[in-house]
């Protein structure tokens, strides 16, 4: 059998080959998430825009798809937020600073902050880890906060406990160009602010549904209560935008696991116009 | 290029001598049954055959595949396999499957992996001579084929006629140079096989026709007949594993003794197996029998020619006899689908 390196006789790249990166920053962010920030050892930047994922390498455990939580507007390095759900990710659990991983990516589509959302009004709503990818495009349009209108942000966790980014979320709070709202489903004995579902929240908010953008980002039952409440507020499916969670493995639209009817997760979204998947049956 | 005409003798001859040089994946009883394997001589040829247990596709994208070496902190490095490799006596359904499979494989991201096996493969195709029990190529416009393969071979009477068809067909053919071509008598007789193939390898008698079936199954999402067959479903993948354009996999990785090298790896995987689409935390996204059941019937039928513009399923009848729930068969599903409808 001929065994040979890639670039020997067969030309184009591996798809599937990660490049090393290493581990610059870690820190557990609550009792499920461990915030991680990484640079590739190439010394280029990964050259991802808001929403995309990259695939997660920890050699002998196997990858995984992980959100890019980092605004690409933050040179140099790109951050993660990582929930120990499985196998790899709960080796990623176990970095240390130092430490090398492999990455492939950045995959998939992004919210649209240069085009669609660019001079307009943005929502963003975010359940749970859901706030993870959406970071990356609030970080992008508060950076470039000339370029759009009213910016408003929804949070909800089930509890306290798993709020993230509270240092974040307490700068959103202070920001007198910034609505921030959030609420937990099961409060704590010190918890003061709201409690109950994410939709409750949306009701009392005020926006102009013509000139707003929203993002949606949440857990797989989060997404149809969340629009009904859109669509009372008389928000048009061409101004919601989705990013779906799916299995994903290779990442580049071969391996099959993340379709979505006839899309795939990894391609044709994470991010999707949710007018775009109205009548896909599989996708909310 | 040129059509030969050889006896058996001159085709054992030019088998072994190919046989001497490289290696050569041929058609071979297995049991009752016959599969492609590695050819040690002509003798083992069953030219014959009517379908095998699994699909030439193992060839391109094998059951396990190293896609990545890695070592733990220096990274990971590409296996690429290329092989010289003749694949003798491919059937013109599976021809087809194949050239879907390359067009998949090439398109948005090229995998280097599958490119690499496929371009060192020259394959020899053959026309039918005998009908499998399932087969229904016939109604899918796969009992023959025009393009797609190095070399075609077609028994009439008791010789064989060696279409060459590509630059590969003709380095592969030199030493038939000698032999006589064939006459027009000869491609007439090859014509008539193949208007009988196309007639006789249907067990199974598609009634809507092929062009139709992205817009019926589209029309059909919320049919019975899902959740009616989906019931008998054990779930098993046997449709998924002998079917010939079914390419799913799933990557995994494995340490070495030493616990800091090891290998990346691709295996195939299944659409039908339940958890498919599960994600960690446990969450299934398509939990579903019937849900599963339907993915594949529109994978094949809708959401691959909307991505290549043709049918995902070339008729070659392997997941009927596969089935154990007898639930599989694609010509059944699609006629009842069809019913009202044409």
């Amino acid at each position: 059998m001929t065994v040979m390196t890639a670039h020997q006789k067969i030309s184009g790249k591996d798809i599937y080959l990660p490049e090393l990166a290493t581990v610059r920053e870690v820190r557990p962010m609550t009792h499920l998430e461990v915030f991680l920030e990484l640079a590739l050892d190439s010394g280029k930047e990964l050259g991802h825009k808001p929403g995309q994922f990259a695939e997660i390498s920890i050699p002998g455990i196997g990858e995984a798809p992980i959100s890019i939580s980092s605004s690409p507007t933050q040179s140099g390095i790109f951050q993660l937020v990582v929930r120990n759900a499985g196998n790899v990710t709960r080796a990623i659990h176990g970095l240390k600073k130092g430490d090398k991983v492999g990455i492939r990516g950045p995959f998939g589509t992004s919210f649209p902050v240069e085009e669609a959302m660019s001079g307009k009004d943005v929502l963003f709503i975010c359940g749970g880890i859901g706030l993870v990818p959406v970071r990356s495009a609030i970080n992008y349009v508060l950076h470039n906060r000339q370029n759009y209108g009213d910016v408003s942000i929804l949070f909800g966790a089930k509890q306290p406990a798993e709020r993230l980014f509270t240092d974040e979320i307490e700068e959103w709070k202070k920001r007198e160009d910034v609505y921030f709202a959030e609420t937990v489903d099961r409060p704590d004995e010190n918890w003061t602010g709201n409690v109950g579902v994410i939709t409750r929240l949306i009701p009392k908010l005020k926006f102009n549904p013509l000139n707003t953008i929203c993002v949606v980002c949440g857990p797989p039952v989060m997404y149809k209560y969340v629009i009904l409440e859109l669509w009372w507020k008389r928000m048009s499916n061409d101004n919601i935008y989705v990013s779906l969670e799916r299995r994903m493995k290779c990442g580049v639209g071969k391996c099959g696991h993340c379709q979505i009817n006839g899309l795939y997760a990894c391609q044709d979204g994470p991010v999707f116009k949710f007018s775009d998947v109205t009548e896909v049956p599989e996708a909310i | 290029m040129s059509i030969k005409k050889l006896d058996q003798a001159a085709l054992d001859r030019w088998v072994d001598g190919l046989i001497e040089k490289q290696k050569v994946v041929g058609v071979k009883a297995k049991g009752d049954r016959f599969a492609f394997g590695e050819l040690t001589s002509s003798s083992e040829l069953r030219l014959d055959y009517d379908v095998t247990i699994l699909p030439p596709k193992k060839f391109f994208l094998p059951q396990v595949e190293d896609l990545l070496t890695f070592q733990k902190d220096t990274g990971f490095e590409s296996v690429i396999t290329q092989e010289s490799v003749v694949l003798f006596g491919v059937h013109p359904y599976d021809t087809f499957a194949i050239n879907q499979l390359d067009i998949l494989f090439s398109e948005n991201n090229e995998d280097i992996h599958y490119k690499a096996r496929r371009e060192a493969t020259t394959i020899v195709a053959c026309d039918v001579q005998a009908a499998s029990e399932n087969v229904f190529a016939g109604c899918m416009g796969t009992a023959t084929v025009d393009s797609g393969y190095d070399i075609m071979l077609t028994k009439i009477n008791d010789e064989y006629l060696v279409d060459i068809n590509t630059e590969k067909g003709e380095v592969l053919t030199h030493d038939l140079i000698d032999l006589p071509d064939a006459t027009d008598n000869d491609l007439e007789t090859r014509e008539r096989i193949r208007e009988s193939n196309r007639k006789n390898l249907r067990k199974h008698e598609l009634r809507p026709a092929v062009g139709y079936l992205p817009k019926l199954l589209g029309e059909t999402y919320d049919h019975e007949l899902w959740e009616e067959k989906a019931k008998l479903c054990f779930s098993c993948g046997s449709c998924n594993l002998v079917c010939p354009t079914c390419y799913c996999f799933d990557v995994q990785d494995d340490f070495n003794w030493d616990m800091s090298s090891g290998r990346r790896f691709r295996i195939w995987d299944g659409c039908m197996l339940a958890n498919f689409a599960t994600v960690a935390g446990n969450h299934n996204f398509r939990d579903d029998k019937a849900a599963r059941y339907r993915h594949r019937y529109l994978r094949k039928g809708k959401y691959i020619p909307e991505k290549i513009g043709q049918i995902g399923c070339v008729g070659c009848g392997r997941c009927i006899t596969a089935c154990v729930a007898n639930i599989a068969n694609p010509v059944e599903v699609y006629n009842r689908l069809a019913e009202g409808n044409e």
